[in-house]
């Protein structure tokens, strides 16, 4: 398996937080959402409150692997960026070093052109954080995060 | 591969429903939902043809209670059955933690569920999975057909390596539930194992 398995620990996610808080305000966006490519949402931004966001994500996840499916055809290299225009909402897709998915939405308070701008600052600086999350997931010495966890409490689990 | 979150103490799971065309495959979700409580379940997504054949895939979020003050969570994924999908069926793969082949017992779908079967070893290989050391679970559907086959053919023929396997009506509900449950321990056993992808050495699947 090429993925080693996603883990999020404070100390990361509070790092990535500055980093969308810091986005939605600049780009002057309603929502910034960072999701990993199997559709799990990691970090959220901005009014969130009017969104599923669940369903944002898995649905987004989608889209990123199908378009990926679409690039591997045609051999080219995963397309990294993809921008759909609404009549009031605007989504901004941005695949972060082939690992995670940040998802602008943004109305016509903003412009595309800014929210590009904030969007690549912004990547370069989240590439960075998840390469170092990732390496500390990778070390051979972490303990299996659940292995105080007993077959009893998988057990209670389902004795409802 | 399985999404552990320490700050909102969360573990999220993938697990995908296969098997062929017409299976019962989005039936299963479509009845969990339907007997889940509100506040363990989120939206239901079905990217569907006007046929109501899968598409693409279909999606629901479940909570499934905390394990030592985790909470768990679990994203059940369907691909589309219909050989000619193949394409989206090796995305959905990406990433699971646990598989649920749902066959067919019709005598006349046999071909069908071994054919399937075998995309999905094919499939998985692809991604350096391997079923045999991927939690997995049969569950053979549709019991109630008039001319089904005996389980006990269907098992020498889809569960050679003697994996859970469970009897069900995918529309009445029965074993849906008695399915779900096998495969989210299986996962949450592996995960305790620390495999499930965690182990990102050479020796990982
Ligand atoms: N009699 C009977 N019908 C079933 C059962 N399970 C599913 N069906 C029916 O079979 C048909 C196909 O079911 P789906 O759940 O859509 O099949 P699927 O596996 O999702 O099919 P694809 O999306 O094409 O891969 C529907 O009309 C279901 O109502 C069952 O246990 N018994
Ligand atoms: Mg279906």
């Amino acid at each position: 398996m090429s993925n080693p398995q996603m883990v999020m620990y404070e100390e990361e996610f509070n790092q990535i937080q500055v980093i969308v808080d810091r986005l939605v305000r600049e780009a002057n966006a309603q929502v910034v959402f960072i999701i990993d490519k199997n559709g799990q949402l990691i970090a959220a931004a901005g009014d969130t409150e009017q969104i599923d966001t669940t369903s944002l994500a898995s649905l987004t996840a989608g889209n990123i692997a199908a378009t990926g499916g679409i690039a591997k055809l045609l051999r080219e290299n995963e397309f990294s960026t993809q921008f759909h225009e609404g009549e009031r909402a605007n989504i901004h897709i941005q695949l972060v070093g082939n690992r995670v998915i940040l998802v602008v939405i943004f109305d016509n308070k903003t412009s595309l052109g800014l929210v590009r701008l904030r969007v690549k600052k912004a990547s370069e600086e989240l590439n960075h954080i998840f390469e170092a999350l990732l390496r500390k997931v990778s070390d051979p010495n972490r303990e299996a995060p659940f292995a105080e966890i007993t077959d009893d409490d998988i057990d209670n689990l389902f004795n409802d | 591969m399985s999404f552990i979150n320490y700050l909102s103490r969360e573990i999220n799971c993938k697990i995908v429903y296969y098997g062929p065309g017409l299976c019962g495959k989005t039936t299963n979700l479509q009845y969990i939902y339907n007997k889940t409580n509100p506040e363990a379940k989120g939206k239901m997504i079905s990217l569907a043809t006007e046929t109501e054949r899968t598409l693409f895939f279909d999606f629901l979020p479940l909570a499934l209670g905390e394990i030592r003050g985790f909470k768990t969570r679990f994203h059940l994924y369907t691909v589309p059955g219909q050989v000619f999908y193949d394409a989206s069926r090796k995305l959905i793969l990406k990433g699971v933690d646990g598989v649920v082949f749902v066959a067919d017992s019709q005598i006349a779908r046999m071909e069908a569920n071994l054919e399937s079967m075998e995309n999905l070893r094919t499939n998985l290989a692809e991604q350096g999975y391997s079923l045999d050391k991927l939690p997995y679970v049969v569950q053979y559907n549709k019991r109630d057909m008039p001319s089904v086959a005996p389980v006990e053919e269907l098992r020498a023929l889809l569960n050679p390596t003697s994996v859970p396997d469970y009897e069900a009506i995918a529309t009445s509900g029965e074993g849906v539930f008695e399915t779900l449950k096998a495969i989210a321990k299986l996962v949450l056993t592996e995960l305790k194992r620390g495999g499930a992808g965690a182990g990102p050495g050479p020796g990982g699947r």
